[in-house]
């Protein structure tokens, strides 16, 4: 129900069990806030939502108070204004002061209200808290110091993500947040999805960089350098130039690569098609063979994290297939190395991800070969961009290229692993033809394309009747499984993708407060489908070549060598 | 006997959040302080993560998780106590044992730590070693008493 509030002399409508914050934004007027995540409940951590209400003694933070009908409030009054102003300079007064050495410098919201608030000169002085960082994690680099203690990443890993890795540690003005015990992220129940850095105000968490090795390999004559971007890419990275979000610039984004020198640039959307062709095989085999059943899905290593800690007795149920990264990181190292002539040492292998978890992944004992990664780098769309901002790259100006050979060409079922559903859409394609022999005439499966953080489809295929599940937020798995545990059985295949939306809105994607675009990036995705021909992974013709030449056919000897791995127990706190 | 930490877990039902707190502070009065075992095994046994377990246990004062020395020290910072001095005592006692507040000597014979107020505000400031109660102190005591303590083990 409406009812009319007056907000700065102005009358607006407001709803019944809105708060005041929820009824300011939906009138698009602002205030601003640093703990508020919307759609959780409120905090009322930060106090910067505070706003005046006549008729009322103190301040009343907007956020986590209900709005009412007798209400006349002033959002930027001089008493709030002054109120947020202090705010601000308290926060700031405990803050290490490295806006420039800063990872988040120009995209960090406190910096942005010291900003809009007109902090010029610092009034409180005091001792600042010592903290270290905490760089235990292959994904993650925590650093207290940074810290507001908003509580964001604590909410989201704990109210979304259900892993609950940090928490408050302490009271007053020595509290800190951090993982039991306030041990290394490495020994918590991380699985380095990375949403705490998503939502993070400040640069308290972000993802583990290397530029100086990369920028060694790239200027080092001896070494080739290789990069793979992940299908996601093509559709983010825009974004971070002032285009449209959703904006597709995969031959723009190939050529950026080779500008910034990287020798061969290839694209992990083959490295998907090849994933799609080996998993459905291995599926298929399982399917004919009546054995572990329903088979889990293994390209999102925050999913595999998750699963190897917290259900190891269903490791049998995931999938053997490595990673599309890992896949194509194989293949560069055992198949394009000796056929450049080249040893799979000379070669620095980098990949571009939307995800910090792939980070985690590289460094997986199971992906080395005496201790040698076979892919050496994971970068985040935001450190691509960086990069390529670094070397003066204007993307506008830059004229499509294509991707090397010999694994040039990508079907859409490929990129469809972009987002949540898209897996099990291109699985269900190539399953169609290795159970039939003919090709599917299902091309858009709607029940796995909408937004749900859980979606289900029933099909029959040839004489299989099968169910798929696909999951998107790791928070929402574990209904399913117990499902699965108590004896569930008409589900027989499921995707996991541990960020909400997929790899669209995976942990190292562009960070905007505001709009998190997962929508507008899909949406491309989509469309790619619905516009190119190719859209069947196992129609990709560099990938039959791959086959005829290399792989021979899917499963077989060589595939098992190189794009199958294992899986182990973790011991974690948790 | 000393009670087993699983014995102690188990007199509370599985599953039970709202126990925590009597639980920690039961294993805090059987062992003296509460470890990382305590605290995984009572976040499984309750069904809370462990760094929730840590994060609250943490929050209050009355938890310790290193374990207490033979001879544990209490130094009190109540109001009394501080209007007669008493941060000046516990950095004497912290000098004279080379420990800070809420350690244990590695030797394992003296903990020391700062608490609210010990009801005894007449005779500030005071410490209490193992519940003896040292009244009046002055800085020039404080080696002594520690001395004393020293040669007795």
């Amino acid at each position: 129900m409406l009812f009319d509030i007056e907000v700065n002399g102005k009358t607006i409508k407001a709803k019944r069990e809105d708060t005041i914050l929820m009824a300011l934004e939906r009138n698009g007027l602002k205030v601003p806030t640093l703990c508020h995540i919307k759609d959780l409940l409120p905090s009322g951590a930060c106090r910067m939502c505070v706003v005046e209400v006549e008729g009322r003694q103190g301040l009343i933070p907007a956020c986590s108070h209900p709005v009412e009908e007798w209400m006349k409030v002033r959002t930027h009054s001089p008493r709030v204004i002054k109120a947020r102003k202090t705010n601000t300079e308290l926060l700031l007064s405990n803050h290490p002061d490295d806006c420039l050495y800063c990872e988040r410098n120009g995209n960090c919201e406190l910096q942005k209200l010291a900003e809009d608030l007109n902090v010029r000169e610092r009034r409180f002085y005091g001792k600042k808290n010592k903290y270290k960082t905490d760089p235990s994690s292959a994904s993650l680099l925590r650093d207290p110091a940074k810290c507001i203690l908003c509580g964001r990443c604590i909410r989201i890993c704990e109210e979304i993500q259900k892993i609950t890795a940090l928490e408050f540690i302490g009271r007053g003005n020595k509290t800190q947040v951090g993982p039991a015990f306030n041990k290394g992220m490495n020994l918590s129940s991380c699985i380095n999805c990375g949403q705490c850095v998503m939502v993070c105000p400040t640069g308290a968490l972000a993802e583990k960089q290397y530029p100086a090795k990369l920028q060694d390999a790239l200027h080092n004559p001896a070494v080739k350098t290789v990069i793979q971007c992940s299908p996601t890419l093509s559709v983010t990275l825009a974004e971070e130039f002032g285009l449209r979000a959703g904006k597709d610039i995969e031959g723009i984004m190939y050529a950026a690569l080779r500008k910034l020198g990287f020798d061969f640039v290839f694209d992990t959307s083959f490295g998907a098609d090849l994933l799609i062709t080996e998993q459905a095989t291995e599926f298929y085999n399982r399917l004919k063979e009546g054995t572990i059943l329903p088979m889990f899905s293994s390209c999102c290593p925050a999913w595999i994290k998750y699963i190897e800690q917290t259900h190891p007795d269903l490791l049998g149920n995931v999938s053997a297939c490595k990673s599309p990264q890992q896949m194509l990181g194989a293949l560069v190292s055992n198949h394009f190395a000796p056929l450049a002539g080249m040893s799979a040492d000379d070669i620095y292998s980098v990949s571009a991800m939307p995800c910090i978890a792939k980070k985690f992944e590289s460094q997986r004992e199971q992906m080395t070969h005496k201790g040698i990664t076979d892919v050496d780098l994971v970068l985040t769309t935001r450190e691509l961009a960086r990069l390529i901002r670094l070397n003066g790259i204007d993307i506008e100006q830059v004229d499509p290229e294509h991707s090397d050979q010999p694994y040039q060409s990508r079907s859409t079922a490929g990129k469809m692993l972009a987002v949540s559903g898209g897996l099990t859409e291109a699985l269900i394609r190539t399953l169609h033809f290795l159970i039939t022999g003919k090709e599917t005439s299902l091309l858009k499966i709607q029940e796995l394309r909408s937004g749900k953080g859980r979606k289900e489809y029933f099909v029959k295929i040839g004489e299989y009747k099968l169910g798929f599940a696909v999951v998107n937020g790791i928070g929402n798995v574990e209904p399913l499984i117990s499902e699965i545990k108590k004896g569930r059985t008409d589900i027989h295949y499921i995707e996991v993708m541990a960020c909400d939306g997929g790899c669209v809105g995976g942990g190292g994607q562009p960070i905007h407060p505001e709009n998190n675009n997962i929508k507008a990036r899909a949406k491309s995705i989509y469309e790619l489908d619905e516009k190119e021909s190719n859209k069947f992974a196992h129609q990709n013709a560099s990938l039959q070549s791959v086959y005829n030449l290399f792989l021979l056919n899917p499963g077989s000897e060589v595939s098992l060598t190189h794009l199958y791995t294992t899986y182990e127990e973790r011991e974690v706190m948790r | 006997m000393q009670a087993s930490l699983d014995d102690i877990i188990n007199r509370y039902k599985a599953g039970s959040r709202e126990s925590l707190l009597p639980l920690l502070q039961d294993i805090q009065i059987e062992f003296g302080y509460l470890n990382e075992e305590a605290i995984l095994k009572v976040g499984q046994h309750i069904k809370l993560p462990s760094s929730k377990v840590y994060g609250i246990a943490t929050f209050y004062d009355q938890f310790r998780f290193v374990q207490k020395g033979k001879f544990h020290i209490k130094v009190c910072r109540g109001t009394s106590c501080h209007m007669h001095g008493s941060l000046n005592i516990l950095r004497e006692v912290e000098r004279v044992l080379n420990l800070k507040e809420g350690q244990t000597s590695r030797d394992g014979r003296f903990s020391l730590e700062a608490v609210s107020c010990m009801g005894a505000c007449g005779s500030a400031p005071v410490l209490n070693v193992n519940g003896e109660f040292k009244t009046a102190i002055a800085i020039p005591d404080i080696a002594q008493i520690i001395n004393f303590y020293k040669s007795t083990i």
